[in-house]
């Protein structure tokens, strides 16, 4: 079931892993730096648009919410073909840079673009530019990192990246606090900051070596790593069903208390903050006792974040705590899943493998989050959130069980 | 490309990046000048107490220079003179006779939202967080009901952009009755449970129980009438937002999307007698909440796209049966209410 992973050399790197403490790859840091840029880029725009839609469009936006779902499915299927792209003609750094610059060319359409169908346009190109870098880049990590250090590289990468996220909002607002009412301010300085995103990416970060049996992956084995992975990818798909957005985690904080209520633009800063102080703990946790582990570890935390917010409050202190379980659980899961993934398929394979173990989490979480929808209308938040904390906790041995014996495998 | 021409490469597109982007920042600034410096651009009147003794008319005043954002206030019989200002600054206003409903943002590195209820001496009376940015606000006839409808939107780091309405329903002494998102829906004798369901825009009627609304799902929009006791609403009539009341309770000021592109609307009067449906001679698209002068007359209001780049509208008012004109009602305005008028 396992197919062996080759350890790479270690003189083979510039910045080769010394002693027995090895470090990061610099391709590591630099691919974090280009998704730092991309974020603060990207978070910029997306904290503001919600005040710019309706601003200069508003009511319209309802129907937002509902496109925003076909967006994600779209995003998912170009996220495979990705990771494909990558691994078939073995330029993952290209497909990944092509995925960056289409982003950064969305930023600066904003500035011509005044309607809601230019809007939608722009979002979406930006979606789609985020669905094909992921699993790509996620490959280009996987190659440069020594198998054994896998998760605290992507953990470092994560860190970057949740730094950049959790700027980018307070960049934009305070752009917006020195130009009020000046968008195009933020539009343009969000483009700066992905434009030396992806110079960085373009100038700096190596492509991947071409393999020296030089075997090209046919659409054939697309669906043989599909089928080499299918228990973590059922694995990942019944424990994604069961994943319900932060996005609603906050809302039911907000109900609940006052705290949430008035702060709710900072709520998602909070589980950010946690996520970056946590990402390389766990991600060299992962290496050390096993990246199933942790990632069935962080569906745990997740059940505790689920009683915790539908529990009744007791002050702020218990928002905070449930802000940290959220984070903590990202940082447990979200870089984990590709160090694991990484990890058993061949070299050749890797983008796809990634692409395919992501999309299933996506599409997963998407579908939890419109069926929550319903139940938390059916229900009301804490029910609903009791309910699905139940549900996981049945689930968890189930997919603990499927990873079990994929480890074991390996 | 070798590495040294790599490095060159990358500092200069950083340094272009930065000071480009530094310079753009720096002209918007240089540009930018906030609306509410210099003195106000339109006769003032420092009368308050006599205007608030009249039937008069309360508003945001979007009048450049000093008053920008300010509460005002100007007599019936004068709507176009001299404005008083009060000592409060809201983005969406709803009054009644000694009493102000006062939605307003305050700006920071982190932009927070509250409603006020002001008195007669435009002291908060009570005060709550609000859940996101101000889009409407009622006070029912007798003052003791209150409904603010805000946008709401989901957290921006997995799903961005998600938006939602939320309209609560609230007592004036204290004490919140509801959000709308809690009440059953039922449109076309089936209840409608959908995730995507949102609801904006109350007016209530004069027995403090039933109320109009807007309610939306799958891309439709409803009038919808509410009980409070009954936590319920049912759809009246399709393709409605915003419904107002008039005052003699017979007909309903809106928005009417129709066949007009995305984020544009007629405004509308349905008789609820009737069933009849008149498109009123205000041919612009426009984005408010009616609000009716008296049982003729409706005034609204219309973004003005003025050079100056700060939000700027007037308030116009158009007969309610399809016939006559619009006229600018109050200049630079925003968010009219009719307070004490005899209806």
């Amino acid at each position: 079931m396992y197919v062996s992973v080759r350890d790479r050399p270690a003189g083979d790197q510039p910045d080769a892993p010394t002693g027995r403490r090895k470090k990061v790859a610099g391709t590591v840091v630099l691919l974090g730096i280009v998704s730092l840029l991309t974020d603060v880029s990207s978070e910029m725009v997306n904290a503001v648009l919600p005040l710019y839609l309706t601003a200069t469009l508003g009511l319209a936006v309802l129907a937002y919410g509902f496109i925003d779902g076909i967006y994600q499915g779209v995003s998912a299927l170009v996220r495979i073909a990705g990771g494909y792209l990558g691994d078939r003609n073995e330029r993952p750094k290209w497909v990944a840079a092509a995925g960056y610059g289409i982003s950064a060319v969305s930023r600066i359409a904003m500035l011509p673009a005044a309607g809601w169908v230019a809007v939608t346009g722009v979002v979406t190109a930006d979606r789609l530019g985020k669905g094909l870098r992921t699993a790509p880049r996620d490959a280009l990590i996987a190659d440069a990192s020594d198998p054994e250090v896998r998760g605290r590289a992507f953990g470092v990468h994560r860190t970057l990246d949740t730094v950049g996220a959790a700027l980018g909002p307070l960049v934009a607002f305070a752009l917006l606090w020195a130009v009020p009412g000046g968008y195009d301010s933020v539009w343009v300085v969000s483009f700066a900051f992905a434009i030396v995103g992806v110079a960085v990416i373009v100038l700096l970060v190596p492509d991947r070596r071409p393999a020296p049996s030089g075997g090209k992956p046919a659409p054939r084995d697309l669906l043989r790593t599909m089928v080499l992975l299918r228990r973590p990818l059922i694995a990942c798909g019944l424990l994604g069903i069961l994943t319900v957005g932060d996005g609603f985690m906050y809302l039911s904080l907000q109900h609940r208390d006052d705290f949430a209520a008035r702060w709710f633009p900072l709520l998602y800063v909070g589980s950010n903050v946690a996520y970056l102080v946590l990402a390389v703990p766990l991600g060299r946790l992962a290496d050390r006792i096993g990246r199933a582990k942790v990632f069935l570890g962080g569906h745990v935390v997740l059940v505790a974040v689920y009683l915790t917010a539908a529990l009744p409050s007791v002050g702020t202190a218990w928002t905070l705590v449930t802000l940290l379980l959220v984070g903590a659980f990202y940082a447990a899961t979200d870089g984990v899943l590709a160090a694991f993934v990484s990890r058993l398929v061949p070299d050749g394979a890797r983008g796809s493998g990634i692409a395919a173990a992501q999309t299933v989490v996506a599409v997963a979480r998407f579908g939890s989050s419109v069926g929550f929808g319903a139940l938390w209308l059916a229900m009301g938040p804490s029910s609903a959130l009791l309910l699905v904390a139940g549900l996981l906790t049945v689930v968890l041995p189930v997919a603990w069980w499927l990873l079990r014996n994929t480890e074991a495998a390996a | 490309m070798s590495a040294r021409w790599k490095i060159v490469a990358l500092v200069a597109v950083v340094v272009l990046a930065v000071s480009g982007g530094t310079f753009y920042v720096l002209r918007a600034r240089a540009e930018h000048r906030p609306p509410e410096a210099g003195p106000a651009q339109v006769p003032t009147s420092d009368r308050l107490g006599a205007v608030q003794a009249v039937p008069h008319l309360v508003f945001r005043s979007t009048a450049l220079g000093e008053g920008y954002g300010r509460v005002a206030l100007v007599p019936l019989t004068d709507p176009a003179g001299a404005r008083a200002f009060a000592p409060a600054a809201c983005d969406r206003i709803y009054a009644r006779p000694g009493e102000t409903l006062c939605l307003m943002a305050e700006r920071g590195l982190v932009t927070t939202y509250r409603v006020d209820l002001l008195g007669a001496d435009w002291q908060p009376r009570q005060s709550a967080p609000l859940a996101g940015l101000p889009s409407r606000a009622r006070i029912s006839r007798d003052g003791s009901l209150i409904a603010t409808t805000t946008f709401v939107y989901g957290d921006s780091y997995a799903n961005p952009g998600q938006f939602s309405t939320r309209t609560v329903l609230t007592k004036a002494g204290g004490g919140e009755i509801g959000e709308l998102e809690n009440f059953t829906l039922t449109v076309n004798g089936k209840q409608i449970t959908a995730a995507d369901r949102n609801f904006w825009g109350v007016t209530f009627t004069d027995d403090n129980d039933a109320f109009y609304a807007t309610a939306s799902s799958g891309g439709k929009t409803w009038l919808v009438r509410g009980s409070i006791s009954g936590r319920s609403m049912v759809s009246v009539r399709e393709d409605v937002e915003c419904p107002s009341l008039s005052p003699d309770g017979t007909r309903i000021a809106f928005k009417k999307h129709g066949t007009l592109a995305a984020g544009k609307w007629r405004l509308a009067v349905y008789d609820l007698r009737t069933g009849a449906e008149t498109l009123l001679a205000e041919e612009r698209s426009f984005d408010d909440q009616a609000e009716w002068i008296d049982n003729t007359t409706v005034a609204y209001g219309l973004a003005r796209t003025g050079d100056t780049g700060a939000a700027t509208s007037d308030v116009w008012a158009v007969p309610a049966d399809g016939t006559g004109r619009p006229r600018v009602l109050i200049p630079d305005a925003w968010s009219p209410a009719v307070v004490g008028a005899a209806s």
